[in-house]
């Protein structure tokens, strides 16, 4: 069953949370194959826009100034009773907190348990090639996107927990069998998250894993950042079940907790 | 709790046959008892079998498996669900590890099910799944760290909280649905059920017997475990 959406590229862009008249803070285009990463702030929105279709975007989330505290893959699926994450779904630590929410997804479903292809997988499925063969074309592969740029933050391979797959759906049969759902993710689709905690943010924007296509090339995703509007006591995500009410509780107590000088230095440090 | 749980959903089907050991306990060169709600840490060789009996029966054994000579090489349930195109593991499941390399693979399994989505308890998750006042209540993470911190096996080789990723949940079932919807099941292990895996590499395995109380992984009632290991010149 395809779940390409009948929307527009307009339609979907009018399902953001930001008014259409705000401007970003900022915009990066993340080109298909490479990788990012940066803090973003409690109370940015950070919006993921695919540039084309089949796109896929790795991510995972570290708590910036307690880089143990991570997104956690089990802890978020089942306080939400759910094998994918879409609108009204949050991302939660290890320690019970919110990372972000998922505040817009123009896609329905973005893949949570499949974590990312390798160089070996890459170099199998789409052949070899290089810097010296491509330059900047060259083939990469999600986890060497990953592993740089966790790298950079003093961060390794014992971090490479589980990611989130922003825009590709893998589903499963009743025995357990998995499903590539082709036709997912278009250009123009959008998910937007609203960090909750000041928050590591780690991208990679190369295939998924079990994306069948034979030829190497990943979608660009286009990423901008916007003030987001404090969460109100009837957020989507707040409300889309009692769980996540702890959950914005538990991180509400972890900023309480911070005397105020430690709270400005932390916004004032970091890129 | 709204927690949504199902004793035999229409849609459970096993995707791996059951399959018993011609292994007997009488050759097991290590047989020990792991009490209720306790964790347990050791070393499986290459090449030997480790079984993990459910005495009582409704017991989810949370377990992460390490390679002895690399440590930062270990269990990574994404490519083990990646490699395989399987969300469940049975018979012949492999195990991989975080270097893509098999770790094990199931040799034997009485039960016909178990879990690699779940993950482990926690003091935390606690408070988000059940109640703020659950935060207090024994933890499978809570386990893993008192494990870290006080076994010797664990001081000699040295993991820390870094090194805890999402386990496997033995004997648990945790069907998704079609629609990608996750419910906590009950009812497919029992007294006496067993899951063995072959090592394909040396191994640490790290244990915690599940203390959960507050859903039907456990039926509600922790109870021991028995690990046996054998040789590899055992078998057939
Ligand atoms: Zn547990």
């Amino acid at each position: 069953m395809s779940s390409r959406s009948s929307l527009t590229t307009a339609e979907k862009a009018a399902l953001s949370i930001i008014p259409a008249n705000q401007n970003p803070l900022w915009e990066d285009l993340l080109p298909g194959g490479f990788h990012w990463s940066a803090r973003i702030r409690r109370g940015t929105v950070l919006r993921l826009t695919a540039q084309a279709a089949d796109a896929n975007l790795a991510a995972l989330f570290f708590n910036a100034e307690e880089k143990l505290e991570r997104y956690n893959a089990p802890d978020t699926l089942k306080a939400q009773h759910t094998a994918f994450l879409t609108r009204g779904h949050v991302c939660y630590s290890d320690m019970g907190r919110i990372l972000c929410s998922v505040v817009t997804d123009t896609t329905g479903w973005n893949d949570a348990f499949c974590g990312v292809s390798d160089a070996e997988q890459i170099k199998t499925q789409y052949g070899l090639r290089d810097f010296g063969a491509a330059r900047n074309g060259m083939y990469r592969s999600g986890r060497e996107g990953l592993l740089i740029e966790m790298g950079k933050w003093g961060l390794g391979k014992r971090d490479l927990v589980t990611n989130v797959n922003f825009f590709s759906k893998v589903s499963a049969d009743d025995t357990g069998k998995l499903i590539w759902n082709a036709d997912h993710a278009q250009a123009g689709d959008i998910v937007e998250l609203r960090f909750e905690m000041d928050t590591l943010v780690i991208l990679s924007a190369a295939p998924h894993p079990l994306d069948p296509a034979t030829t190497y090339d990943p979608a660009a995703i286009l990423l901008s950042a916007f003030a987001a509007a404090p969460v109100a006591a009837n957020d989507v995500c707040r409300t889309s079940c009692e769980q996540n009410g702890r959950g914005f509780q538990n991180t509400e107590r972890y900023f309480a907790a911070m005397p105020a000088s430690s709270l400005h230095s932390s916004n004032q440090a970091g890129a | 709790m709204e927690i949504k749980s199902i004793t035999s959903p229409a849609s459970f089907k096993l995707s791996a046959p059951l399959k018993e050991s011609p292994l007997t306990e009488a050759t097991a060169i290590n047989s020990e008892i792991c009490a209720a709600g306790e964790p347990w840490m050791g070393r499986v060789a290459k090449g030997q079998t480790f079984r993990i009996v459910d005495l009582e029966g409704n017991q989810a054994v949370d377990t992460l498996f390490f390679n002895a000579n690399n440590l930062e090489e270990r269990y990574s349930p994404a490519h083990t669900v990646q490699k395989s195109g399987q969300l469940y593991l049975g018979l012949g499941s492999k195990l991989y590890s975080s270097n893509a390399q098999v770790m094990a693979t199931i040799s034997a399994d009485t039960c016909g099910r178990h879990d690699t989505l779940g993950g482990a308890c926690a003091s935390e998750s606690n408070t988000v799944r059940y109640a703020m006042e659950k935060r207090p209540m024994h933890s499978c993470r809570d386990n893993f760290m008192t494990a870290l911190t006080t076994f010797p096996l664990a001081e000699e080789i040295g993991l820390d909280v870094r090194d805890i990723g999402a386990n496997i949940n033995f004997f648990m079932n945790v069907p998704v649905l079609p629609d990608g919807e996750l419910y906590f099941a009950d009812g497919i292990s029992g007294a006496g059920k067993y899951v063995e895996i072959v090592a394909e590499m040396d191994l640490i395995v790290l244990i915690s017997n599940c203390p959960q109380l507050n859903n039907p992984c456990n039926g509600y009632n922790p109870t021991p475990i028995k690990l046996l290991t054998w040789e590899a010149t055992n078998h057939a």
